[in-house]
């Protein structure tokens, strides 16, 4: 390396440019985009969601495009994978950079709604109506509606025909049942029942339609009534009849090991429909989640995303954004929505005739009816709750606790501050 | 890091030279001088400040803050005084995670220091393709870690996993190992994969170390009778104290603040069994969104971190006097 013999004047008063320069960077200084002023007349608004995957991206970028074209102005869609979409969100909102219309998984709408950045959607004359009860609570802060799904999900059975079949099984439909069954399933090399215990939200999500189904309740974790849903996936891995490796399992995970031919049944959602169908060797059903006894209902928790019109200076891009959220909410895009991503419409009656289209849906729009949102109880303290009900499964599967034990510790972590 | 100090010492001989015409000449160029250190250093010392001292210092004020989801959109953080930090370490976890770090972290040194110096001494020999073998051993470093953290979480899969698979076929376990279902295996699990991933670091130091060993000493040993033992015990090991320490602190920073081998591998889990305070720290930031407990909780890890690389800086002064 050579080296100047005197440091050149110049060359440091460049060097020290270029860290003020970056100071400035760092600390955000100049405006970001979407900070037009009022006056502008509105031409593009920006949306964000976490649809990434083909052919949903695809899908949603033609929805957006033709309801900015009904409203009079181009939307940016923009995608990030699921998990860094609140981190992304937070930035935006300590930036002041949210984009204009911005899509929410439904459990995380009221921890953003608590933080100021949401904008009520009744400002903008929306009114929803016909809407499920689930989806409505899950979309409500305060009174006040913050979000609205065009569509919903929840979790329903995923059954092997021909397993099924060729071991003389019914479909099950009690948890006795679902017990005896996964055992007659289970062969070398296959497992009778698979399932999402992972220590993560979404093995709390495949927990509660047992939980739910069996009187227990996420305010009192405590109960023999969730001891006993939790006994019921302690039982099926004793028995050797759900694997050990379900604590590693995401949803995705599940619906691999049912497709390879590695477990006969599966807890899982429809959005998994359009992948089940590409392969014409596997012949699947869908049925409700077993319930403890039989002729009850599962209780089973409501999935989908809501649409949100966050804080912005901007009132003509409020305006637009919220005539956007409107049009994706009406009931003729629910339907179409409904139909490409194998969901349920979130108006009751759009449902119903959605469920007389597509017969495969029929399963999951009667479950929706009596879906029960996850913040619907606990509201902003949902977390939590969640972070205790997945350990305590962690625990119990593992044997490290008794069911009873790790929900002891669940109650005692999820009421703890 | 560049250090400035051979640049300054250059541009002041010149200056020097220079400047020796007369004593006020020399006042002046010595306060230039003064000035010139000082606007040498301050690229480095900003660099510093903004992007190692600005972050601890918002870290160590997030600490004692009620840091929400809410603070990122209002900005505003209430004071909670030591409430996260008595709240973090009075929670049921708090015991078991530091067992684990420990565990985790001696396991790994132990087993990486082991077979590093093990690798070191055996690809000192010359032998054919030696050199090769050498760089290839080098790859886990090259690799992603969340690459090689999938690879070896499907490599350990109870079920389907080629390690199970392995062990059914040569009949050593009927049943399979539950390397990452069983609590106490997982931890064994991660330290396995840690091991694998610290080996590089540790053979190429150890090695760098040996060859400075000067060969003639070895000669001389054998003059004297030496064997491999002896020679290893007299001349090997006490040259090779410098790269020991170096190896053994930085592999225990490094190894206390793994977080990516232990997410991708096991979450932490089954139920908490790998969770050490890194992981435990990043679930509170990113996964509750607890800004300000898993703050208290990260600088707890900072502390401990902290506190060997003084030990490591200490020895490094020690061997440099003696």
């Amino acid at each position: 390396m050579t080296s100047p013999a005197r440091p050149s004047v110049r060359r440091i008063a460049a060097l020290l440019t270029g860290t003020i320069t970056l100071v400035a960077a760092a600390t955000g200084c100049g405006g970001g985009p979407g900070a037009g002023s009022a006056t502008d007349k509105v031409t593009s608004i920006t949306a964000l969601d976490y649809y990434t995957d083909e052919p949903e991206h695809t899908q949603w970028d033609e929805m957006l495009t033709a309801c900015g074209r009904a409203a009079g102005v181009k939307v940016e869609q923009t995608s990030v994978p699921a998990a860094s979409l609140i981190p992304k969100v937070l930035r935006q909102a300590s930036s002041r950079t949210l984009p204009d219309l911005l899509m929410l998984d439904n459990p995380d709408l009221q921890q953003i709604a608590r933080t100021g950045a949401l904008t009520p959607l009744d400002q903008y004359g929306i009114q929803p109506r016909g809407y499920a009860k689930g989806i409505l609570s899950a979309g409500t802060y305060r009174g006040k509606v913050y979000g609205l799904a065009p569509y919903v999900s929840t979790v329903a059975l995923f059954y092997n025909k021909d397993m099924l079949a060729r071991a003389g099984v019914a479909v099950p439909r009690t948890w006795g049942e679902l017990k005896t069954a996964a055992t007659k399933l289970t062969r070398p090399g296959r497992y009778g029942m698979a399932v999402d215990a992972n220590a993560t939200f979404e093995g709390t999500w495949q927990f509660l339609p047992f939980l739910w189904s069996n009187g227990g309740d996420e305010r009192r974790l405590d109960t023999p009534q969730a001891a006993q849903a939790l006994q019921l996936w302690v039982d099926l891995v004793k028995s050797g009849s759900m694997s050990r490796s379900v604590l590693n399992w995401t949803q995705a995970d599940v619906h691999d090991q049912f497709v390879a031919g590695r477990t006969a049944m599966m807890i899982n959602g429809p959005w998994r429909i359009p992948a089940l169908n590409t392969d014409k060797d596997l012949h699947w059903g869908v049925a409700p989640i077993p319930v403890p006894r039989a002729g009850q209902t599962p209780v089973t928790p409501l999935g989908g995303e809501v649409w949100t019109v966050p804080q912005s200076p901007s009132e003509a891009r409020r305006a637009k954004a919220a005539q956007v959220l409107a049009c994706l909410n009406n009931s003729s895009n629910m339907l179409t929505l409904a139909r490409q991503h194998f969901t349920v419409p979130s108006r009751t009656t759009v449902a119903a005739r959605h469920a007389e289209q597509v017969p495969t849906m029929s399963v999951f729009a009667r479950s929706v009816a009596a879906a029960r949102a996850r913040t619907s109880q606990l509201g902003v303290r949902w977390p939590k709750a969640a972070t205790g009900i997945y350990t305590a499964i962690q625990s119990a599967l593992t044997g490290e606790q008794t069911p009873a034990e790790a929900l002891k510790a669940a109650q005692r972590f999820a009421t703890g501050d | 890091m560049t250090d400035p100090s051979p640049v300054l010492r250059k541009g002041t001989g010149q200056d020097d030279g220079v400047a020796s015409a007369g004593h006020r000449g020399a006042a002046r160029s010595r306060s230039g001088e003064r000035l010139a250190q000082w606007m040498f250093i301050a690229p480095a010392a900003a660099y510093l400040l903004l992007f190692f001292g600005y972050p601890i210092l918002r870290n160590a004020v997030m600490s004692f803050q009620e840091y929400t989801t809410t603070t990122f959109y209002t900005g505003s953080a209430p004071f909670v005084g030591l409430r996260n930090y008595s709240e973090v370490l009075s929670s049921d976890l708090f015991s078991t995670t530091v067992a684990t770090t420990v565990l985790f972290t001696a396991g790994s040194i132990v087993g990486q220091f082991a077979l590093g110096l093990a690798f070191a001494l055996f690809f000192q020999r010359r032998f054919p393709l030696g050199g090769l073998l050498r760089s290839l051993l080098l790859l886990p470093w090259l690799l992603p870690l969340v690459v090689s953290g999938t690879t070896w979480k499907w490599m350990l899969d109870p079920d389907t996993g080629v390690v199970n698979a392995a062990l059914r076929g040569l009949h050593l376990s009927s049943s399979g190992v539950p390397w990452l279902t069983g609590p106490s295996q997982a931890l064994g699990s991660v330290i396995l994969v840690n091991i694998w991933v610290g080996i590089p670091f540790n053979t190429a130091i150890l090695y760098s170390g040996l060859r400075n060993i000067p060969a003639h000493l070895y000669e001389a040993a054998e003059l004297d009778g030496a064997g491999p033992v002896a020679s290893f015990r007299h001349i090997t090991w006490p040259l090779l104290r410098p790269q020991v320490g170096v190896v053994l602190v930085l592999g225990v920073v490094y190894t206390l603040k793994v977080l990516d081998i232990i997410l991708v591998v096991t979450g932490g889990g089954p139920a908490n069994a790998t969770d050490t305070i890194a992981t435990q720290a990043y679930a509170l930031s990113f996964q509750q969104f607890e800004f300000g407990r898993g703050a208290a909780l990260s600088n707890v890890l900072l502390v401990i971190s902290l506190t060997s690389a003084l030990v490591y800086l200490r020895a490094v002064q020690r061997a440099r006097n003696v």
